[in-house]
């Protein structure tokens, strides 16, 4: 990093105002460790010493991170840095990927999210998923929603289950634009109405944490504006952990960003901060549209 | 620190043109400003009212460099959503210039104010710590706009610093021309005026300081306003 600050102030002042920013972080090369705020108090979920592997090839090194209750955290980084990658180690995704290996501690609530007692279907509704691409069954908005709690027994009656969907399109800010035609197929709706079906079909399952992989990429800004909103809106309920290449996005709906670079996690910071004043020059360079 | 690399080295070339134009503009502002300023200054010493008349004729030229940048930072600010570095970058800018702008301002009033001065047929010339006092807000003002240049925050620091001279020395001619005043009342009236030139001084002395402050805020991140590091720093 070319800010090289090289004030020699009286130290009191140095203490006071802590001006010398001897922190700031200017290792390229070599990786020491995560720098920031990547371990915090009570999380939802913990992930320690996270390594993981497609045959011989690491794609995480060594990924230490907690999530927190009912917050957004924003992973971002350039393409094949491994933010998917460890989305999808939070919910056990990677399990269906043939070589896969993940390694280290993730806790959901304190439970081993790699222990054989836990059953990978029932983690996956606690840990829902909504991923880039808007993939509603082909079926009917009704039952998109209602598939879920159908097959995990959610529902006692057909009035629970009608309550159930209407809760959840209605948590998903989809039920006025649906209501008259529930049983018309999902597919037929726009993109930004598909992918508001999926966060529907992720809510009705009770989830506590909802993954999103590029939510609204495919979308157009005033999709993407709703689906935002709802991202806000969700926080109240839920610990959503998004993963994002458009920087803007994660600026405006994240309260905490993780920064991957060649599967290290290198900094993690309160958002405000990672957008204005990023400790490690790799951020700096991301954020600032610095990697040629 | 090396402010090429950190101005440069985005993956849009264009980019990095755009902010290095904006940077090559507050530093011409900076000049002109300073300029006005030392031409004032210069009125004031040596009572000369071509080059008053001419401090205040150019003024608009500062204002005019202000409205120029200030709208290049709202175009950079509206198509490129910088961030970080490059954020603070803008951000210290738009504010630097309206400073430079205020600086412009009570450099006019410099030369207004000696304008007058010669039409009363009086001269400030007899109070040397006026001088003295334009001496100091001139290496101050100096000293800012290389420490903005550089991007340095050990000269801004201590530039910072020094802004408390110039008000001592502010303090001390104002009690001087009080002095003046009681001493003999015709006086008043021309002692006023050179308080008003001390008192543009020592604002140009805030306003430079203010960019250091910016300064610091550009490298660093942090903002050093309204916590008085003058009293932290032993220089």
């Amino acid at each position: 990093m070319n800010i090289s600050v090289t004030g020699e102030l009286d130290s009191s002042m140095s203490t006071q105002l802590d001006l010398k920013h001897s922190d700031r972080h200017v290792e390229v090369d070599g990786f020491d460790g995560t720098i920031g705020e990547n371990i915090i108090d009570d999380p939802k979920i913990s992930t320690r010493h996270v390594d993981v592997f497609y045959d011989e090839k690491q794609a995480i090194f060594d990924a230490t991170l907690d999530i927190g209750r009912n917050e957004v955290i924003a992973l971002i980084g350039p393409s094949g840095c491994g933010k998917s990658t460890y989305l999808r180690a939070l919910n056990r995704m990677n399990d269906t990927i043939v070589g896969c290996r993940v390694s280290g501690k993730l806790t959901l609530d304190g439970e081993d999210i790699y222990s054989k007692k836990m059953d990978p279907v029932l983690l996956r509704a606690r840990v829902g998923m909504v991923f880039q691409k808007p993939n509603p069954f082909p079926k009917s908005i009704y039952d998109n929603v209602a598939y879920g709690p159908r097959i995990h027994g959610l529902a006692g009656s057909n009035a629970e289950l009608d309550e159930i969907v209407e809760t959840s399109l209605e948590r998903a800010g989809l039920f006025k634009e649906v209501k008259d035609r529930l049983h018309a197929p999902g597919t037929g709706l726009s993109g930004g109405q598909q992918q508001r079906l999926c966060i529907a079909r992720t809510i009705a399952v009770r989830p506590e944490v909802i993954l999103m992989d590029e939510p609204a990429s495919a979308l157009d800004p005033i999709a993407t504006a709703i689906i935002e909103e709802l991202i806000d809106e969700l926080r109240k309920n839920y610990t959503i952990v998004i993963v994002t290449h458009s920087m803007q996005q994660a600026a405006r709906v994240s309260q905490r960003t993780a920064y991957f670079h060649l599967g290290k996690l290198i900094e993690v910071g309160e958002t405000n901060l990672i957008f204005t004043n990023p400790r490690h020059e790799l951020t700096e360079n991301y954020i600032t549209g610095k990697f040629g | 620190m090396n402010t090429e690399a950190q101005l440069t080295g985005h993956i849009s070339k264009r980019f990095d043109q755009e902010l290095e134009d904006i940077r090559n503009q507050v530093l011409a502002m900076g000049g002109l400003v300073e300029n006005q300023v030392n031409s004032g200054i210069k009125s004031l010493i040596a009572s000369d009212s071509d080059l008053a008349r001419r401090v205040v004729e150019d003024d608009h030229k500062v204002n005019r460099m202000e409205v120029e940048i200030d709208d290049q930072c709202v175009q950079i600010l509206a198509r490129r959503q910088p961030a970080a570095s490059d954020l603070r970058l803008i951000v210290a800018i738009i504010k630097t210039i309206t400073d430079l702008e205020r600086i412009g301002d009570q450099a006019q009033k410099l030369g207004q104010n000696q304008l007058e001065l010669i039409d009363a047929g009086v001269s400030s010339s007899k109070f040397a710590k006026l001088e003295h006092l334009g001496e100091l807000v001139s290496k101050n003002l100096n000293r800012a706009l290389d420490a903005f240049a550089r991007m340095s925050v050990d000269d801004a620091l201590e530039t910072i610093a020094r802004d408390a001279k110039v008000n001592d020395e502010f303090e001390s001619l104002m009690r001087e021309l009080i002095t003046h005043m009681m001493e003999d009342p015709r006086e008043i009236k021309s002692a006023l005026r050179v308080s008003w030139s001390a008192r543009a001084l020592e604002r140009i002395g805030d306003h430079a300081k203010n960019i250091c402050e910016y300064v610091v805020f550009l490298v660093l991140g942090k903002d050093v306003r309204h916590i008085d590091p003058v009293d932290q720093l032993d220089l």
